[in-house]
């Protein structure tokens, strides 16, 4: 998919530090292929005991729907399971908002194309503010560009992210199509090395 | 020597081992060493495969069986389907691909974090990457080690490199000696609770000063241990004598002259004298007391002796009674004399040797309150051995302490091991996430000492009042 002229309304979690082993429960993280995990995104938020739904849980509130997930600061802290961003994926979200991302999470959300986007403490309380007056609020996001959108309100911001993720993510590459393209520089290092522990 | 010229530790092992560096692009980074285990390894096997390559350096990649292990009969098939699939992936892949595995029922089997160390895998100057978080752990050793994601174990494993953006540097510092009962569990929880679990993120931290300088190596590995847990990618310190007097004959650490080269080496990597850091702590061991947790991030701490505040740094109102209320407790209260359930003794950060004897000597002739759990899990079969050998175990059956086998347990609730719903655990593990050891589960984190005395008393408990 596309990130150009992507638009979409949002699902808010006005929450900080929300943790991987929120997003995903260690005791789902059993399987070994990488497909299924949005059934249990949020779990424990998402349902009360057994199969009940929490209904004061924005996931199974009807009027927020969407593929952007809009976060509290230090969005994806804890364990490093790139299930947190598999799970999101498998869900449905295309695109995490927040004023701050842990390091290891932004990483495994890229290698997905899942978008993470930092935005200011100010603008991610702005777009808050706005989904809480209007549920339909949408967010358009432009990657080329490297500009979020509160279509609504004509308000817009800069993000960054790194030239090389941006070009992977606008063109489906793949870290690993890169780094192998690398192998003569890469055995040379290790043939030249200052000290080796090979 | 010009001060650009002056480097820090993490700058001269970065420098070292940059294969490839361009403007506006990420360095493609050489890895030295990369452990896996089967909760986050399959899915990179399977890629590998689907792109038909190797394991590029066979020799650098060691596996071992730990998230999802019993902690009980390890000698029978494992019980549950899903687990034991799971580890039986994980001996296909490593048979298939030609990876040394520490799997279960194998003697030098453990928790990757402690078999890296144990195994001498683990030297200074190195760069380590495994896929979790808390492999920041192996920079007690001076290393560069850190956590990552799955795509990222399949990028090191089909080519021993990963393309990564240069983290900022943090040094911490942490001078004067440390108070009776007072251990590096607690002097990490104290540093986590003045800097926030989200003040580290975008640095690689570096640990000094004379406390740090003093600790054993078990001790500095578990303040390495939880670097994450402030954010930060990982965390480090210089290696020195003790360092190499901990290393030294370990089954995979150069021999002989090869020993000596490399000592010489790793003398060369302390940070150089006026070397600059883009953000820098200084703390006092004096002001940190035994440290407890009261909420669901671990930067939510306090000194024993202090109440629950209004709000922990960096936080918010609304985070801080959302995290009481799943906790039970309310702001200002005092935690000791609170009732607990569980005491779990284990996990990455505090299931060494030196921990359970830790333990093992508070306990000796005292006795676990009737309504409490106690489990210890060693962090791998050579501990267990060698808790054994020292008799630890008479002790901790004598005190009513369930001495368990090997593996993560009850830090993260992958296996059995959990804790029920609205319990109360005393845990020495990382992290007091909601739901963490168990859906509805309530965790305090400790150090070994403060987790025994709360065994013993069954209450919240300052353990300096015991010694």
């Amino acid at each position: 998919m596309s990130f150009n002229n992507y638009t979409s309304t949002c699902v808010p979690l006005p929450m900080e530090n929300v943790d991987t082993d929120q997003i995903i429960p260690a005791r789902f993280l059993k399987a070994t292929s990488r497909e299924g995990f949005g059934d249990n995104l949020f779990r424990d938020w998402r349902y009360l005991k057994g199969e009940t739904k929490n209904e004061d849980f924005v996931l199974n509130n009807p009027i927020y729907q969407g593929e952007i997930l809009v976060a509290g600061k230090n969005f994806g802290c804890g364990s490093s399971r790139e299930h947190a961003a598999w799970a999101l994926d498998d869900y449905g979200f295309k695109v995490v908002i927040s004023s701050f991302f842990a390091d290891i999470f932004k990483g495994n959300a890229l290698n997905n194309g899942l978008l993470p986007i930092q935005v200011s403490d100010e603008f991610l309380a702005e777009i808050f503010e706005q989904i809480e007056a209007n549920p339909k609020t949408e967010i358009k996001i432009d990657l080329e560009s490297q500009i979020v959108k509160i279509v609504e309100k004509q308000k817009v911001m800069n993000f960054e992210i790194n030239t090389f993720k941006k070009t992977c993510l606008l063109n489906g590459y793949d870290d690993i199509d890169y780094i192998i393209s690398q192998k003569e520089a890469i055995e040379a290092f290790e043939k030249n090395r200052a000290f080796s522990y090979a | 020597m010009n001060s650009n010229q002056l480097k820090t530790l993490f700058d001269k092992i970065w420098e070292a081992h940059v294969v490839q560096r361009k403007e506006d692009f990420p360095d493609l980074l050489y890895i030295d060493k990369q452990f896996i285990h089967e909760v986050t390894s399959p899915q990179a096997f399977d890629g590998l495969r689907k792109r038909d390559l190797p394991v590029f350096r066979t020799s650098q990649t060691i596996g071992t069986a730990d998230h999802n292990v019993p902690t009980l009969n390890q000698h029978l098939p494992i019980k549950d389907m899903l687990s034991r699939f799971q580890v039986e992936t994980l001996e296909k892949n490593c048979n298939e691909f030609g990876v040394e595995l520490y799997s279960l029922g194998h003697q030098k089997q453990g928790i990757v974090h402690v078999i890296g160390p144990e195994l001498g895998f683990t030297q200074p100057g190195m760069t380590i990457v495994c896929g979790d978080s808390h492999t920041s752990t192996h920079g007690a050793f001076g290393a560069i080690a850190f956590g990552i994601g799955t795509s990222q174990v399949e990028q090191a494993m089909a080519t021993q490199c990963l393309l990564q953006n240069k983290p900022k540097t943090m040094r911490i510092e942490v001078n004067g000696e440390l108070g009776k009962g007072v251990l590096s569990k607690d002097i990490i929880l104290y540093i986590i609770s003045q800097i926030s679990t989200s003040g580290g993120t975008g640095y690689f931290v570096e640990y000094a000063g004379s406390a740090i300088r003093s600790l054993s190596m078990e001790a500095r590995m578990t303040i390495c241990n939880m670097s994450i847990e402030m954010g930060a990618r990982g965390g480090m310190i210089a290696p020195d004598e003790t360092t190499f007097e901990y290393m030294k004959g370990r089954l995979h650490v150069p021999k002989g002259e090869k020993w000596k080269e490399a000592v010489d080496y790793w003398k060369s990597l302390p940070t150089d004298e006026g070397a600059k850091y883009d953000k820098e702590y200084v703390f006092d061991a004096a002001d940190i007391e035994p440290m407890i947790t009261y909420g669901t991030n671990p930067g939510m701490g306090i000194g024993i002796s202090e109440n629950i505040p209004e709000k922990a740094v960096g936080g918010s109102v609304n985070e801080m009674s959302k995290a009481l209320n799943y906790m039970g407790l309310q702001q200002r209260q005092a935690l000791k004399g609170k009732k607990i359930d569980y005491v779990f003794i284990g996990s990455c950060t505090n299931s060494r040797i030196e921990d359970l004897r830790l333990v093992a000597e508070f306990v000796k002739g005292k006795r676990k309150a009737n309504d409490v759990n106690v489990w210890i899990v060693p962090g791998s079969k050579q501990v267990e051995t060698q808790a054994k050998k020292e008799g630890l175990d008479e002790v901790f059956q004598a005190a009513g302490f369930e001495l368990r086998q090997p593996g993560c347990s009850a830090c993260l609730g992958m296996n059995e091991d959990k804790i029920p719903t609205g319990k109360y655990c005393v845990s020495t593990s990382n992290r007091n996430f909601e739901g963490r050891q168990g859906p509805g589960s309530r965790t305090f984190l400790v150090s070994p000492l403060m987790a025994a005395a709360a065994a013993v008393t069954g209450e919240i408990t300052d353990v300096r009042e015991m010694l």
